[in-house]
């Protein structure tokens, strides 16, 4: 399936969850917040929510600001 | 003797410095900044994890304790209303649960361009009204117009946060009668209500300056980041926030246009 992930499209296998996303560029969960076309997906769910061809993915993390 | 505490949402802080984590050259220059500030606060900013060049592993919170430091998430960057709700949600999705303190609370920044990086009144309002409906304790950083600080605050801020010049410009306070205006009508019967000089200080001058006027703290990111030797100006912002504190508490003397003498006319010995 083709995912769309921080504006670039990335391919997974099909079925494949957030958790397997995470684990695709080697993320940390208690590092980042997921939004799933444009919802944001609990930490807890991240196991459970599968993906599927079309889903707009955003990872965000903390960065440096004032 | 140290100033009274700070009390802004759920949080009371004896330090009234809140410092941002950004523009360091190193994250353990920022460490040590943060240190020499004092600050208890600090403040982050949301963006999208970089997923190929991800700047060898190391995460920012990696270099915050989360014992000793609250943090504060900002929506920097953000142009409307809807940009700013969609980030302070993100933020506190990362807080939730994460073992830091913050997930409750947002600093609210809506800019109005990407030049004077002022912040856009109408968005702002707008933004904080869902927001506080959604349950956040908002900080907000807004310019120094007295009237649209009354707006800010009536519709449910937990601190308002004048600018004192643009962001990073490192003019200081350049409007302080406005600043004095804000205090005196957002404080008038709710004196602990907090006012937070948010952005544009440039040294310790300033930060003293702002405090002496009476606002109950200093946000600053740039002066201490941007300076040649930045853990040196983070001393300098704490002792300038706790030496500027004290003077406000203490009540300056009043300004006069011509000499009183300190030492006594009697008892001179040429008379």
């Amino acid at each position: 399936m083709e995912l769309c992930v921080n504006g670039e499209k990335l391919h997974l296998p099909d079925g494949a969850t957030i958790q397997a996303l995470l684990d695709h560029y080697k993320l940390q969960s208690v590092r980042v917040a997921v939004e799933l076309n444009r919802d944001i997906v609990a930490k807890k769910a991240y196991l459970n929510t599968g993906l599927k061809s079309g889903d707009t993915v955003e990872i965000v993390t903390f960065v440096g600001g004032g | 003797m140290t100033s009274t505490t700070l009390k802004i949402g759920p949080y009371e802080l004896q330090s009234r410095l809140i410092v941002g984590t950004g523009k360091y050259s190193s994250l353990e220059l920022m460490q040590q900044c943060h240190h020499e500030s004092g600050a208890q606060v600090v403040t982050v900013a949301v963006r999208r994890e970089r997923l190929l060049d991800k700047n060898s592993g190391r995460n920012i919170l990696d270099f915050i304790d989360p014992q000793k430091y609250i943090l504060l998430p900002n929506t920097a960057g953000c142009f409307n209303a809807e940009e700013v709700v969609r980030v302070a949600k993100l933020g506190r999705e990362m807080l939730t649960g994460s073992g830091y303190r913050g997930a409750d609370w947002v600093k609210l920044e809506c800019l109005g361009d990407t030049k004077t990086l002022l912040p856009e009144p109408v968005g702002t309002l707008e933004a904080l009204k869902i927001l506080v409906k959604d349950g956040f304790q908002v900080l907000v950083y807004c310019s120094d117009d007295v009237m649209l600080c009354k707006r800010i605050k009536e519709a449910g801020a937990a601190a308002v946060m004048p600018a004192g010049s643009p962001i990073g410009s490192g003019l200081g306070v350049l409007n302080p009668n406005a600043i004095r205006i804000i205090l005196e009508q957002l404080k008038e019967n709710d004196p602990a209500y907090p006012i937070i000089v948010d952005a544009g200080v440039g040294t310790a001058s300033d930060v003293a300056a702002a405090m002496e006027l009476g606002v109950d703290g200093v946000l600053l990111n740039t002066a201490v980041a941007g300076a040649t030797e930045p853990a040196k100006m983070a001393r300098a912002m704490m002792l300038a926030t706790e030496s500027g504190r004290l003077a406000y508490e203490a009540g300056r003397i009043p300004r006069k246009l011509y000499a009183t003498a300190s030492s006594p006319w009697e008892g001179r010995i040429n008379v």
